[in-house]
């Protein structure tokens, strides 16, 4: 993560930068849903239409899921679809930085708001409130330019090669790595290792819940309880700061 | 499993669908103030959601079937420690990764 607030480098390059790393897994994954897709009987065109057009790792490694198990096509597409659930949170998180850009943009950001171009973005921002709004955005497509692209690349390359993945990579642990290597840096405060405290505790007690909503209760919960533990710490800091 | 027309209105439907989730807030508040308790409740959101969805894949992994995996829980510790102490990214993940491939190698 980049702490140079005065350098010649562009916020899209520093966005370019701080996005490079997820190469490393995204490449791998998307290569892997290529292979997965084809295996499953997808045509190419209808393997990279789910990249291309849903653009969300985990909700199309589920459609393809279900769809192979003969799921009834509502159930699988609502399953998928509360996959996604957690990114009209993205687009609300994003709203207060990104909202008085042009529509046309918030669209384009919109379509590429992924796990890591929205954590690395809100980061970027808590961490430079000054940068203004095409800043922002700027820096936001930076972080895309290295990561999308390759999604839709590498998936055409793993429904191209198929079986000629090596076998036994454990690549399901792609996706949890990506995740914890940002939660690291996000944990703060008291109040945001608060949150991820009872996100952790109520996502795994909830785990039994259908159609992911487990996720979506522990993410609601989590917001609040960081909410509330920085409105009691900032009190104190109130009352200490009168005394 | 469903294909041609049918297969196709499904990629097509769940494409949109997951459109209007990421666009809902962006697109329709766009620039209209919104009251400080929400904007201090979207200030955890990322850190209240990644964490929720990493949790049950490091404690169940898929690979073994959901079965607890000790090379598995020992990577995520490292790849969150490492992030942790040198918000360092791409150190994290490599180091997150050969403690997986260093762990299975030495089990297997």
């Amino acid at each position: 993560m980049t702490t140079a607030t005065k350098t010649t480098n562009s916020p899209f390059w520093q966005g370019v930068r701080d996005g490079a790393p997820f190469i490393l897994v995204i490449a791998p994954f998307s290569m892997l849903f290529g292979v997965v897709g084809t295996e499953a009987g997808l045509h190419l065109a209808e393997t990279m239409a789910f990249s291309v057009l849903v653009i969300a790792g985990a909700a199309q490694f589920a459609a393809v899921q279900l769809l192979t198990d003969n799921v009834p096509t509502l159930i699988a597409l609502i399953s998928a679809l509360a996959v996604n659930l957690r990114m009209a949170m993205y687009s609300a998180s994003l709203t207060p930085w990104l909202g008085p850009a042009p529509l046309w943009q918030r669209a384009l950001a919109a379509y590429f708001t992924v796990d890591q171009s929205y954590a690395c973005a809100v980061v970027k921002y808590e961490q430079e409130p000054h940068l203004s709004v095409p800043e922002r955005m700027a820096y936001f497509f930076g972080v895309v330019t290295p990561i999308c692209p390759l999604w839709y690349v590498f998936t055409l390359v793993g429904a191209l090669v198929g079986d000629a993945m090596p076998a036994g990579l454990p690549l399901d642990f792609a996706l949890p790595i990506t995740f914890l290597a940002m939660i690291g840096p996000m944990l703060r405060t008291p109040a945001h290792v608060a949150a991820a405290l009872v996100s952790v505790a109520l996502a795994l007690g909830l785990a039994w819940l259908p159609w992911n909503l487990g996720l979506l209760v522990a993410g609601l919960a989590g917001m609040m309880a960081g909410a509330q533990v920085e409105l009691v710490l900032a009190r104190r800091a109130d009352r200490s700061g009168r005394a | 499993m469903i294909e041609g027309p049918a297969l196709w209105l499904f990629i097509a439907v769940l494409g949109a669908g997951t459109f209007g989730l990421r666009f809902v807030f962006l697109g329709l508040i766009g620039d209209r103030p919104m009251p400080e308790w929400v904007l201090r409740h979207l200030r955890y959101t990322a850190v209240a959601v990644l964490p929720g969805l990493a949790a049950p894949l490091v404690v169940w992994p898929t690979a073994t079937g959901g079965t607890f995996d000790a090379p598995r829980m020992a990577a995520a510790l490292v790849t969150l420690g490492l992030g942790y102490w040198t918000h360092n990214v791409i150190l994290a993940i490599s180091a997150g990764a050969l403690t997986l491939f260093g762990g299975l190698a030495i089990l297997s």
